[in-house]
């Protein structure tokens, strides 16, 4: 069993109303981007180091029926983090991991993570940098509230049930338990890489139907491995074992 | 609401119908998806697929405006196929009501109607009278003019062809809807509906909400848990603002405005005091003179009722044509108006036609507009296509404080009225409102005072200082607190009733000790209970309850409910005429025998020896209701600007009581204007954006004003996603950004394609820079025969693409 906190994250119930979205740079006093309407309700466009929390709105239409899907996109705080394992080979501490929650955490020592994309840290392209601080962001699971008692900000601001915060086996249990609910009516719902991650999202629709990350590739580990830097004290095959999450004793 | 926000989890359908709750009012959700995963439906019916439809079992669009024919063909749908929940039916509502023999319908008109005045002689749908001067009745409801046989032939010309050649929603649909929605018309069933702004802002609106109402009663859905009639207020305190008479023809607790003529109070009170010869029947409204007495004694604590009664003013009547909104600007736009204070509203961007609004200001000499922000009614003067120069208003603005920087009560749509605290300060030299009325007043009486005037008596005979606290010096300060106990009302003198001895300054109990004599006060008779010798229940935060009242989420001792902490209104319809609940698992209130337990009773009378619907003169539900400007039953009309100059059900195109003025041009099947507009609302901005387009976050997530337009329209008009273009109107046009999607699609309308675009009414000129201006600029000067309310949710426009040049 891993130990440690953990998000579910119920898509069937969320209505896109962005108040994660706006709890989130309330709490991290994180400034609004200056943005235009492209023809749609999508704002932000994408993920950046003043916004590391985004609801992305996609309209799919599956057996001629139109569903319009809502992801609020956040950091899936890794059990076996690539961003830790590749960022730190890159700068000492970069990236800590919380003993106690699990919460991965990007330091200012990301600044010198100079020479890397998002995708080659992360297998769901989720870390920016911010281009004048060179410091990389993304969500720490609100780790000054939670260690103090508090839900995330996301967590409360939600009013549908849509998010949901706890001990991580509690939410891997109750995301089960959601699933089965739901699989009455849609035997296609499923859980996005539950096992791996500790944001577990509760998914109706094709992982691409939501967001081309939704879930993280084969392809995208092979990326990722790829450009890792072959340091000594990584073996290949522990880097693998890392990026693929296989390792759940850790 | 007839029910409150928790009860919503206690439904087995929810009809969202007129309302996006899941943008507008997203806590409301959280019930909803509650009652969903226990196996509810969730319905929306919308000319749009929006967040709420996203998460509804069945979402159906209608062409905005033709609600009427939905609803219409449901009843059709209910009395043919015998949904109706015969036994609440019969002994609940005036279905077995025998209407007169001057009653009748033809083509679209109901007896009585004026053309000179556009308006109704209401006399003429009277109901027959026995010798006791009750309505005489035929329970087996065979009777040719009985209620239940009137409604089934004005009806049955709603067939599901013409429902749906005329609203656009597919007769599958239609009867998809109609089969689910009747389904809780059982004992054991409830279904409820969601509506707001969606069905008001129509020239029919009221009778929008009239067919609901009555849908609900057929089913057997009101007093019951998870069902009844419920309006979304969005405004934390609209609720109470219409509690407390925010509007022309309305005092507060809905007494009514005098009338020129009733010269005396002892005229007004038989005018507006109903009477009924049934002993069955409770008719609340006969204690009328008990809450208007009270009520102005609230304010006039020294003079006698009767005398103070003639402070206040006269209307000539209580016609929207004369005294709402849109007749007042259109007034102003004539320099009829001299002043105006502004008060919390953004008119040039809220009001229909916001050219016309705003060159209205321009007509005054003055005015002053209290706000958070200037904003574009402060700034008028200077905005786009004024000449400063040329405009003679003098324009004052006064920053008030905001909700979080003073302490009072909001009245939610549940009607729970709930204390909130002052965070923080208001930045220096800023006031609350109830401030500045009470520093106005205080200078009012100073003039008077030392200028003189005619009739001084209705401004300084006020007791303004009961809603104040004094301080050590000597002078007044406005009070949430003591306004508050105000409005619940004290003892004027020593005083028995009922037995019960109460001494002079003691709070009143409840509206049941109010007073026709002066010898109680009561600023709102609806208040009286909510701030007894016990407290300010408002400020209650208890969730102590019963097993029964655990059932169905009902939290007696949290804050506070008017009618005398009642959750759920009408609730001696949610049991049998023995007092057994309709569905025992969810039951609202039962009769133990000696008692109700439960929620606070509607009276607590033994099981049927009072009709359930006590605030109506018979105290039975209105099926056939004999009140409303344009007819006692809801009837089909276009909007008053639409895309066909004929429709299926008559020869009368639109509402002929509809509030217009007959000189200002209207778009009708007007190939200039071929598609149908509606305004709305988005999660990310509240109303004209006075106060959100100020706050970045919510800027960032909706920064621009847009146009929703479906794919096939983009190709007509040769749009790409994300263009800027233009939507105009016979009154103005705007710039927005098209937002081109499948959420939209074109209606079949009498065999024809009709396309349908959607606005915001969030943005102005004043911030954000390109943030756009409002919608309003495009929408119509037409409303509600009964409340005024604008028509800003269907009307004509064209959309093209956007040049140099453009506005």
């Amino acid at each position: 069993m891993v130990k440690g906190k953990a998000f579910f994250v119920d898509l069937t119930l969320c209505t896109a109303c962005r108040g994660c979205q706006v709890a989130c740079k309330q709490w991290k006093d994180l400034p609004a981007e200056h943005t235009r309407n492209v023809g749609s309700h999508q704002n932000p466009q994408d993920l950046s180091s003043k916004t590391i929390r985004l609801v992305r709105f996609n309209e799919v239409k599956e057996d001629d029926k139109l569903k319009w899907l809502f992801f609020p996109e956040q950091c899936r705080h890794c059990i076996e983090p690539p961003c830790k394992y590749i960022g730190n080979m890159y700068a000492k501490d970069a990236v800590k991991q919380d003993p106690v929650t699990g919460a991965v955490v990007m330091t200012d020592n990301t600044r010198k993570l100079n020479r890397l994309e998002s995708w080659e840290l992360c297998p769901y392209n989720v870390p920016r940098r911010d281009e004048e601080t060179g410091i990389w962001n993304k969500c720490d699971m609100c780790i000054n509230r939670i260690t103090k008692g508090m839900l995330p900000a996301c967590v409360k601001s939600c009013p549908t049930g849509t998010m949901n915060f706890g001990d991580r086996d509690e939410m891997l249990a109750l995301a089960k338990k959601r699933l089965a609910e739901v699989q009455k009516t849609n035997p296609d719902a499923y859980l996005a890489d539950p096992e791996h991650v500790r944001v577990i999202y509760l998914c109706e629709s094709a992982p691409e139907n939501y967001h081309k990350t939704l879930v993280a590739s084969a392809e995208q580990h092979t990326t990722i491995l790829a450009a890792a830097p072959k340091v000594k004290n990584v073996t290949r095959r522990g880097m693998m074992k890392n990026l693929l999450g296989k390792n759940e004793q850790a | 609401m007839t029910n409150h926000w928790n009860d919503l989890k206690n439904s087995d359908c929810i009809l969202i119908m007129g309302s996006n709750p899941a943008e507008n009012h997203p806590i409301s959700f959280k019930w909803v998806v509650k009652a969903q995963r226990a196996g509810a439906k969730v319905i929306h019916v919308d000319p749009r697929f929006t967040r709420t439809s996203a998460r509804s079992d069945m979402h159906t669009a209608l062409r905005s405006g033709t609600d009427i024919a939905v609803l219409g063909g449901m009843i059709n749908y209910i009395l043919n196929e015998k949904r109706y929940f015969k036994e609440y039916m019969v002994n609940y509502t005036n279905a077995s009501f025998i209407v007169g023999e001057d009653f009748g319908f033809k083509d679209g008109l109901f007896t009585g109607f004026d053309p000179t005045t556009r308006s109704y002689d209401k006399s003429k749908w009277a109901f027959e009278m026995d010798s006791k001067g009750n309505p005489k009745q035929d329970k087996t409801l065979a009777h040719p003019r009985c209620v239940f046989q009137i409604m089934k032939e004005h009806y049955k010309r709603y067939t599901l062809d013409k429902v749906s050649s005329m609203s656009g929603v597919s007769v599958e649909d239609l009867k998809q809807l109609y089969t689910l929605y009747s389904a809780t018309g059982t004992a054991k069933k409830a279904g409820t509906i969601m509506y707001a702004m969606g069905w008001t802002q129509h020239s029919v609106g009221v009778q929008n909400i009239r067919a609901m109402a009555m849908i609900q009663l057929l089913l057997g859905n009101m007093g019951v848990a998870g069902g009844g009639v419920n309006a979304l207020r969005g405004e934390c305190n609209v609720q109470g603002s219409t509690d407390y008479a925010l509007l022309y023809h309305i005092l507060p607790g809905y007494l009514k405005t005098p009338l020129a003529g009733q010269d005396t109070f002892e005229q007004y009170n038989k005018a507006f005091t109903p009477v009924s010869n049934d002993p069955k029947s409770a008719n609340w409204w006969s204690n009328y003179p008990k809450y208007s007495a009270s009520l102005i004694k609230a304010m006039y604590e020294n003079d006698d009722p009767k005398d103070a009664y003639n402070y206040l003013p006269r209307l000539d009547s209580h016609k929207a044509s004369e005294y709402s909104w849109l007749p007042l600007i259109d007034r102003m736009a004539d320099g009829k108006f001299t002043g105006a204070l502004i008060w919390g509203m953004n008119p040039a961007c809220s009001g229909a036609d916001s050219e016309k609004t705003r060159k209205a200001l321009g007509e005054l000499d003055w005015m002053v507009n209290v706000n958070l922000f200037t904003c574009e009614t402060s700034d008028f003067w200077k905005g786009p296509g004024m000449d400063p120069k040329s405009i003679k208003t003098e324009t004052f603005y006064l920053p008030c404080a905001s909700a979080i920087e003073k302490e009072g009560s909001v009245s939610n749509s549940g009607r729970w009225m709930q204390w909130r605290y002052k965070a923080q300060e208001p930045q220096d030299g800023v006031l609350t409102d109830g401030h500045y009325f009470h520093e106005l007043w205080e200078e009012l009486v100073h003039l008077y005072n030392e200028e003189g005037g005619a009739y001084p008596e209705p401004i300084t005979h006020l007791t303004f200082n009961n809603m104040c606290e004094e301080d050590e010096s000597g002078k007044h300060h406005f009070s949430a607190q003591q306004t508050a106990r105000l409005c619940n009302g004290w003892f004027t003198r020593d005083v028995e009733v009922k037995g019960k001895k109460f001494k002079k300054g003691q709070q009143v109990p409840s509206f049941a000790y109010l007073q026709d004599d002066g010898s109680t006060t009561s600023g709102n008779w609806l208040y009286c209970n909510s701030y007894t010798d016990e407290g300010n229940k408002s400020e209650r935060h208890d969730s102590t309850q019963t097993e029964e009242q655990a059932r169905i989420g009902l939290y007696p001792n949290w804050t506070w409910c008017w009618p005398v902490n009642r959750r759920i209104i009408y609730n001696r319809a949610s049991c049998d005429q023995k007092g057994n609940p309709w569905n025992p698992e969810k039951a609202v209130i039962k009769w133990n025998g000696e008692k109700w337990i439960g929620d606070v009773p509607d009276g607590g009378w033994a099981p049927g020896a009072r009709h359930p619907f006590i605030m109506l003169k018979h105290g039975m539900g209105q099926l056939f209701g004999p009140g409303r400007a344009d007819g006692p039953l809801p009837e089909y009309y276009e909007p008053l600007e639409c895309p066909v100059d004929t429709h299926a059900f008559s020869k009368q195109l639109h509402n002929p009581t509809a509030v217009h003025f007959e000189d200002e041009e209207k778009a009708v099947a007007d190939e200039r204007y071929p598609f149908v507009a509606s305004t709305y609302r988005v999660t990310e901005h509240w109303q004209t954006g006075s106060m959100t387009r100020w706050m970045s976050w919510l800027v960032e997530a909706e920064p621009q004003m847009f146009v929703e337009i479906s794919p096939q329209l983009a190709k007509l008009r040769g749009f790409e996603n994300g263009e800027k273009v233009v939507v105009e109107s016979v009154r103005g046009s705007l710039w927005a950004i098209a937002i081109v999607t499948d959420r939209i699609q074109p209606y079949k309308i009498a065999g024809k394609d009709v396309h349908m675009v959607g606005m915001p009414w969030h943005y102005g000129w004043v911030a954000p820079k390109d943030g756009g201006d409002s919608a309003n600029l495009v929408t119509p000067n037409v409303g509600d025969p009964n409340t005024g309310i604008p028509e800003y949710k269907a009307f004509m426009v064209n959309v093209r693409k956007w040049k140099e040049g453009d506005a």
